[in-house]
């Protein structure tokens, strides 16, 4: 009656859509990065030239400075935003007047595009038209500017991620937190536990999954922030906030030396995954343990 | 002592609102303001709007064509998006395809890769593979339309697989039983269950379809520009428009505060994609 064919049927558009325009570009760009092509050079054919791409990227200081500057972005901007999420997420679990109205506004920041985002925070910083810059002058005398001061532009592009992002941290926390069972915290109360200890060995385990997961949403996305910061900061001062996307977008895309960038892309690709599956790894640990009970 | 509490955790909301909301109302403010108005000391407070700056976006054929061509990329992504996600997520549900978790599990890794990594072949096949004769994909609207698709579609069918499981199979077998078609009973069945689901999904693909830059600035020249690439213009001008370039941004920010405010209770299950299962 349901024939195999026809569920075939109903996802072909769906898969070759993504096999086109997802995996074709994928293959593409690994034959790509075996090989030696530039349009600009002297010779711009293509030339097989083996692993001297890699090779060359091991030694290449700005793409190992830009992706050093990305993973401390990342770490420090996901960390912040864990915990601010976390608290956040808590408070909603409260009951108070207008929840949805302060949720609503709490969430705007995710649905702005990142150049948007990247042109507010470009704003606020901007000296002589940002309020940032003029009130830390007056009120403390402290001399900020991001064009100029590596540290306070990459804090700034932290703080930016941290606001842009934080919502979806929230999110996903406090639907882990609503989906909780009950009985674990009664069952600590019986037994007298105090706050901190409650927090310890009953909410932190049984939101361990929901936080590893944002993690690893959060941290592949803070891995790949390229328009924003590209807005902001220009990925300036020198190269301080120069981060890998950017690198491979604004360095190596107008050089147009591909085969190059196409190892730089695949690099970086690689890595992520690493990271994203050393997290998956810890998620998985988790569910072994939970499973007996 | 209780009131105490309700106040405080007021008083705390309000203040972390404040921060929230801050840098949009600056820009707001920047956006309502005149050249002369912007220089000196910062102000919170707008005497009297300035819509000039509004004026030139709205009025400038450029960006006219480049927020045209925002509404028709995200709408009709948006829309084949929803539609070829439906589809997926019936067959996923519904027939036993070998492979099929996997395939589901596939798609989804479509979304982890980092745009940056995908811009060189992309530009490549764009200029120099997908040509027929005259006509390339590159800077064309169907060229974003169908490559927003690699985001969108794996977004949608991990959104969508958990809205069609819910609706209980007993409701199409009895449909079948009735001689209705399988296009029959997604039309008629499916699709009025799914309408929710279907809404959400299709507002938030429309929104991150719409937000998109670095595909839309390196894969168009001239006629498939997108507002958010021209509102990055403005950065790399020198002597930038502040008052205009915030006047853009705010122009881009109203399709997303609208839905939002539409889809504001459903978020939560749309954007944790899969995490709260974890």
């Amino acid at each position: 009656m349901r024939p195999q064919s026809v569920g075939w049927l109903f996802l072909a558009p769906t898969l070759l859509i993504l096999a086109v325009f997802g995996v074709l570009p994928f293959i593409y760009v690994l034959v790509v990065s075996f090989f030696d092509w530039n349009s600009f050079a002297a010779d711009p054919t293509m030339r097989f030239s083996g692993v001297q791409n890699y090779r060359d990227l091991v030694f290449d200081t700005g793409f190992l400075m830009s992706l050093w500057n990305t993973l401390k972005f990342g770490v420090f901007a996901v960390a912040s935003e864990i915990v601010l999420g976390y608290f956040l997420a808590q408070l909603f679990m409260r009951n108070f007047p207008l929840k949805g109205f302060f949720r609503t506004i709490h969430t705007l920041p995710l649905m702005i595009a990142p150049v948007a985002v990247g042109a507010t925070w470009r704003l606020m910083t901007v000296p002589g038209l940002g309020p940032i810059p003029y009130y830390l002058d007056r009120w403390f005398g402290y001399d900020y500017l991001i064009s100029r001061y590596a540290g306070q532009a990459f804090l700034t592009t932290v703080v930016m991620d941290v606001w842009h992002w934080t919502p979806l941290v929230t999110l996903t926390l406090l639907a882990a937190l609503s989906s909780m069972p009950k009985e674990p915290f009664e069952q600590a109360q019986i037994d007298g536990a105090n706050k901190l200890q409650t927090f310890w060995y009953v909410t932190l385990p049984l939101l361990k999954p929901a936080i590893l997961s944002a993690v690893f949403i959060r941290l592949m996305d803070a891995m790949r922030t390229v328009d924003e910061v590209w807005m902001l900061t220009g990925g300036g001062p020198a190269a301080a906030t120069r981060y890998v996307g950017l690198y491979i977008w604004r360095v190596v895309f107008p050089k147009t030396d591909y085969g190059y960038g196409s190892a730089m892309s695949l690099i970086t690709l690689y890595l992520t995954i690493v990271l994203c599956w050393l997290l998956y790894a810890g998620l998985v640990a988790r569910r072994d343990l939970r499973k007996p009970e | 002592m209780k009131r105490d509490r309700k106040g405080l955790s007021l008083t705390f909301w309000l203040f972390s609102s404040l921060i929230t909301l801050f840098p949009i109302y600056w820009m707001f403010c920047v956006s309502a303001k005149s050249r002369v108005e912007l220089f000196g000391a910062p102000t919170f407070l707008i005497r009297s709007f300035f819509s000039e700056n509004y004026w030139a976006t709205l009025t400038n054929t450029s960006f006219q064509g480049y927020m045209f061509n925002s509404i028709v990329i995200a709408t009709s992504n948006a829309l084949l998006v929803t539609t070829l996600s439906l589809f997926a997520t019936y067959a996923l549900s519904r027939y036993k395809l070998s492979g099929k978790e996997n395939i589901f599990f596939w798609t989804i890794t479509n979304r982890m890769a980092p745009p940056a990594a995908f811009l060189l072949p992309l530009f490549l096949l764009y200029t120099q593979v997908f040509v027929v004769g005259d006509w390339k994909m590159f800077d064309t609207r169907i060229g974003l339309i169908l490559l927003y698709c690699v985001f969108n579609l794996p977004f949608a069918i991990w959104t969508m697989r958990g809205v069609v499981d819910a609706i209980p199979q007993e409701l199409d077998e009895a449909a079948f039983v009735d001689g209705a078609s399988t296009w029959q009973v997604i039309l008629h069945v499916i699709l009025p269950l799914a309408r929710p689901g279907l809404a959400v999904t299709a507002i938030l693909t429309w929104v991150f379809a719409w937000n998109e830059y670095l595909f839309a600035a390196t894969l168009t020249s001239v006629h498939a520009r997108t507002i958010t690439t021209g509102l990055a213009e403005f950065v790399t001008v020198t002597g930038t428009n502040w008052g205009q370039m915030a006047a853009t941004a705010m122009l881009t920010l109203i399709p997303a505060i609208i839905f939002l405010s539409l889809v504001q209770k459903h978020i939560v299950a749309g954007l944790t994609f899969g995490a709260v299962k974890g």
